[in-house]
């Protein structure tokens, strides 16, 4: 790989590149779901190809091939070098990188028990087992159940000199258990919905999960949430669980916080951002319980946003995102970092394949753990709902104004977990919600989620983040609009 | 010359410029022919073959400047093999004669490994097909540096305006071959164009957007005068009331919201109880007015006339007058329901079956200007954003005005208005609707393309307001 490599980077130069770097990806996937008992899909993709980005004449060209010749990357390399002189006739100003060492470096992130040498038999098995396990409860209509592996081979090479190859596993799965009854349809999903929890690692997340113990668990509440009173319509207060605030954090912390957003290079199509560069160091975002990073090291966990070094071969780091409430970084690049002041890339940037381009992408943005355990915390509200599991998600293209609904939630009265809830739902504007915050679990509570459906730029890329979260509160939140009809 | 090394050395040749093009079908149909000899050899009783070619290019632009600019080439070889009452894919891109063995042995290995399914069917036979013609050389052929000064048009144009141009110029072509061991073959291609341009005034924006199979069905500089001029009427709205009003929607927010519907049409979405019409086929449900079919033979639509197991795409009327008619069938779903397959069913193996990818909803012909002139008080809506699912059954969906809310008094645009957030089902939308305009093909960015018109809509309801 490394040939085609050198040889796409040297045609590039060749041509007039005054700076590039490839990309040699090779991706491999299984997918198994069942679906009422039976298999629905069944399939494993390999891709691999090369893609080389060049800046000529002060502007970027990109292109991809998956012809894997010395002729191919050669055309390849060529092709980004014209991209990049056409890009010429209707720029602004010459792309600037910010500094970065080079690199000659090989990593593999972890993975205990490869999930491609696990017996295919034995996977199916147990999916069909949850499966079944979830059918056993009258009411339930139809269940699901899925796996997801990945394993990701990238060669990344720099016409500065960086030599970087990475092996990551990714690895999900889940299960879902739905309910048709007279006039409305409910689910439950564990360990979360839109296909479960998701991380950088092997089988050993697949065993950790027990989706047996939990199926018929889900199933019951699937078929219990349609004789479950109403969420009301008032403010109130509210406790998430870990998995929908790390959704929470992924759209109203991690997509503000891309600088590309900010920068209006995403205007056409993901948005912009109401972080404007006059509110960094500048901006009471939360409460001062709240400390939120973007931390890409694998000693943060083994999360769909870890790896040794981005796509554009920038070591892997730990950013301050928020600290202790206030406003403190953004996600950055080498194109964007001197943008606001800094020296170097915060080392976000990243690709879905070979045949897309890198762009800023959030890493493993998660919020600390605080001090509290669920059980005190519930003892602590005398008047709440705790709503799990995301059901739906939006939120405007500044981020500012946001409606999430979760698939259950419980009374809280009197300290104490009372009845279910059905069709929960809170909204809010994103630093209001943020600075009411006033507790926030231990890390004894605290969960790396995987988020795998992150979509973003033109042409889409997907891509895998991470969010640290554990269960909190938060004060006199808008509860129950959704379902509202006035 | 064995095969692979034919394949190469067409490769290589292709190599020699940094034009790139479509291989011919013939070259699509020897690697069909090359799987299905090496599966016969194999003693795989059936064999089915997908090949897919994309050239995709992409100039993006922001700042009034280009800023991304990509291209891609790549092939994919995804087969399928039934093996005893049993299915399985695999899918590479990898072409060489051993690449394309161990796909077929990995595909045999991962079917054997299931249980046997009593429900999967033999491949189907032999098709015929309507031809069908969306390929435009001239697009095919669009180069960089004519998206580049397109670009530089739009932006030059934002410019002088005062303003800040976003967007995209895109063009393409791609090729589908499909061929099985029972002797179908299938072949479709096309190219397809789309520019997407945001102008920002001040805090304001507005946007437009085209696709179409040719580029020349659409005008770059058009599009962007149209939201440069749009984003000037946006600048410092109005903070209204949430509340239910009266809409009119333009073409690509009626598509981003009814075009969730698609799937509710699946004959598989019934029979797992999960489609908004479960119980409700051959009931008055949505207003008389509405009219839905699925067609991909409708001149302003683009896509294969054959679905992912070859099975010809048929016309289906789906809503007719306001009552669910009819659903989409796979060959699977089709034999469960003692009916025949419409063409629209996934390539296998999957769990959803099926579903419309060509929706036509009926149109009318009141003109956007004479629904604002009919209107004493309400809203006028550029596109939707962020639409999400709340409620499956009653199909309410929430989401955010985006780039253009403009207030309608007494037959006039008079100001614009800050964005806000609806939580509206779908169903009791399309029971309210005044007026309906001409109907056309629309793109956005949640739905894929459809031929939807505008329309009027009395009580759309909205929940919140943003601060913008």
């Amino acid at each position: 790989m490394w040939d085609y490599c050198g040889h796409s980077l040297d045609v590039a130069r060749l041509r007039g590149a005054t700076y590039a770097d490839v990309r040699v990806m090779h991706h491999r996937q299984r997918d198994l779901t069942t679906k009422s008992g039976e298999v629905g899909t069944l399939g494993q993709s390999e891709s691999i190809g090369l893609g080389i980005r060049a800046v000529v004449n002060g502007a970027w060209g990109f292109a991809s091939t998956d012809q894997l010749t010395r002729e191919g990357v050669a055309a390849c390399a060529a092709q980004a070098v014209s991209i990049a002189k056409a890009s010429a006739l209707a720029k602004k100003e010459d792309v600037q990188l910010a500094a970065e060492p080079s690199y000659v470096d090989s990593w593999q992130g972890p993975c205990q028990k490869d999930p491609f040498e696990i017996p295919l038999e034995s996977q199916i098995d147990l999916l069909l087992k949850a499966d079944a396990a979830m059918r056993q409860i009258k009411g339930v209509t139809l269940t699901e159940t899925d796996m997801q592996f990945r394993k990701i081979d990238s060669w990344f090479a720099s016409s500065a000199g960086s030599k970087i190859h990475q092996r990551r596993f990714h690895s999900g799965c889940g299960i879902v258990a739905t309910s048709f009854k007279g006039d409305a349809i409910q689910k439950r999903s564990y360990p979360n919905s839109f296909g479960g929890q998701h991380i950088l690692g092997g089988y050993e997340l697949i065993e950790a999960m027990d989706l047996l113990k939990h199926a018929p668990q889900m199933a019951e509440e699937s078929v219990a949430l349609h004789s479950a009173a109403q969420c009301p319509e008032k403010k109130s207060t509210l406790i998430l669980g870990g998995s929908q605030l790390g959704l929470q954090i992924h759209e109203s912390v991690g997509h503000p916080i891309e600088l590309d957003r900010v920068l209006g290079q995403e205007a056409n199509f993901a948005g912009t951002s109401f972080l404007t560069l006059d509110k960094l160091n500048n901006l009471r975002y939360a409460s001062s319980i709240v400390n939120v990073v973007a931390d890409a090291r694998p000693a943060h966990g083994p999360g769909l946003g870890t790896f040794a070094y981005d796509d554009e071969g920038v070591p892997a780091q730990c950013i301050d995102v928020i600290k202790d409430g206030e406003f403190r970084g953004y996600l950055s690049s080498r194109e964007t970092a001197h943008l606001i002041g800094l020296q170097r890339s915060g080392g976000t940037m990243r690709t879905e394949s070979w045949n897309r381009l890198p762009m800023i992408r959030m890493t493993n943005v998660s919020i600390l753990p605080g001090t509290w355990t669920p059980e005190n915390l519930i003892a602590d509200t005398d008047d709440g709902i705790f709503m799990e599991t995301n059901r739906s998600w939006s939120i405007d293209d500044r981020r500012y104004q946001f409606q999430f609904s979760t698939e259950i939630a419980w009374e809280i009265k009197g300290g104490k977990k009372g009845r279910m809830l059905k069709n929960p739902s809170y909204s809010g504007i994103t630093t209001e919600f943020w600075n009411s915050c006033d507790a926030i679990c231990n890390a004894d509570h605290w969960v790396l989620w995987g988020t795998p459906n992150c979509g973003k730029g033109q042409p889409m890329q997907t891509m895998g983040t991470g969010h640290g979260a554990s269960p909190a509160r938060f004060r006199n939140v808008k509860i129950g609009t959704a379902f509202s009809n006035e | 010359m064995s095969p692979a090394k034919k394949t190469r050395s067409l490769s290589a040749r292709r190599a020699a410029s940094t034009e790139v093009s479509l291989r011919p079908e013939r070259e699509l149909r020897a690697i069909t022919d090359r799987v299905l000899r090496i599966a016969k050899a194999g003693s795989i009783p059936e064999t089915e073959v997908h090949v897919d070619e994309v050239i995709d290019a992409l100039t993006r632009f922001a700042n009034n400047s280009i800023h991304q600019h990509v291209a891609e080439h790549g092939l994919t070889v995804s087969l399928r093999v039934v093996v005893d009452g049993r299915t399985a894919r695999v899918t590479t891109n990898r072409i060489e004669e051993d690449s394309l063995r161990s796909a077929l042995e990995s595909a045999a290995s991962l079917a054997a490994s299931q249980p046997k399914d009593p429900g999967l069917l033999p491949l189907p036979t032999k098709q015929k097909y309507r031809d069908v013609r969306r390929f435009s050389p001239a697009t095919a052929a669009l180069s960089a540096d004519s998206r580049a000064r397109a670009v530089k048009n739009a932006c030059t144009l934002a410019e002088n305006k005062g303003q800040i141009a976003a967007g995209i110029f895109s063009s393409g072509q791609s090729q589908s071959v499909l061929a099985n061991s029972r002797g179908l073959f299938a072949a479709y291609r096309q190219t397809q164009a789309e520019f997407s341009v945001t102008m920002q005034q001040g805090s304001a924006t507005s946007w437009a957007k085209a696709n179409a199979a040719d580029f020349r069905a659409f005008d770059p500089l058009t599009l962007a005068k149209t939201a440069s001029e749009k984003a000037a009427r946006a600048e410092n709205p109005t903070e209204l009331a949430p509340g239910k009003y009266t809409v009119i929607l333009e073409p690509a927010a009626v598509l981003d919201l009814v075009g969730f519907l698609f799937y509710d049409f699946s004959a598989t979405a019934i029979e797992d109880q999960r489609s908004c019409f479960s119980g409700r086929l051959g009931k008055p449900l949505l207003g008389e007015n509405i009219t839905i079919t699925d067609d991909v033979y409708h001149p302003e639509q683009l896509g294969a006339p054959f679905d992912g197991e070859g099975i010809p795409r048929q016309r289906v009327l789906l809503v007719d007058n306001g009552v669910p008619r009819n659903l989409v069938y796979s060959r699977r779903s089709a034999k469960k329901a003692g009916t025949r397959p419409t063409g629209h069913g996934f390539a296998l193996p999957n769990e959803y079956g099926e579903a419309p990818m060509n929706l036509v909803i009926g149109g009318g012909k009141i003109s956007i200007d004479e629904m604002i002139a009919g209107t004493g008080r309400g809203l006028l809506v550029t596109r939707l954003w962020y639409i999400r699912e709340v409620d499956p059954y009653e199909k309410v969906m929430t989401g955010m005005t985006r780039d253009g809310l403009f207030l309608i008094e007494k037959g006039k645009v008079t100001r614009s208005a800050r964005n806000f957030r609806f939580n509206q089902s779908i169903l009791q939308m399309l029971k309210n609707i005044e007026a309906l305009g001409p109907a056309h093909r629309a793109t956005a960015e949640e739905s894929f393309e459809m031929v939807v018109p505008p329309m009027k809509i009395n009580n759309f309801h909205f929940s919140e307001v943003t601060k913008f």
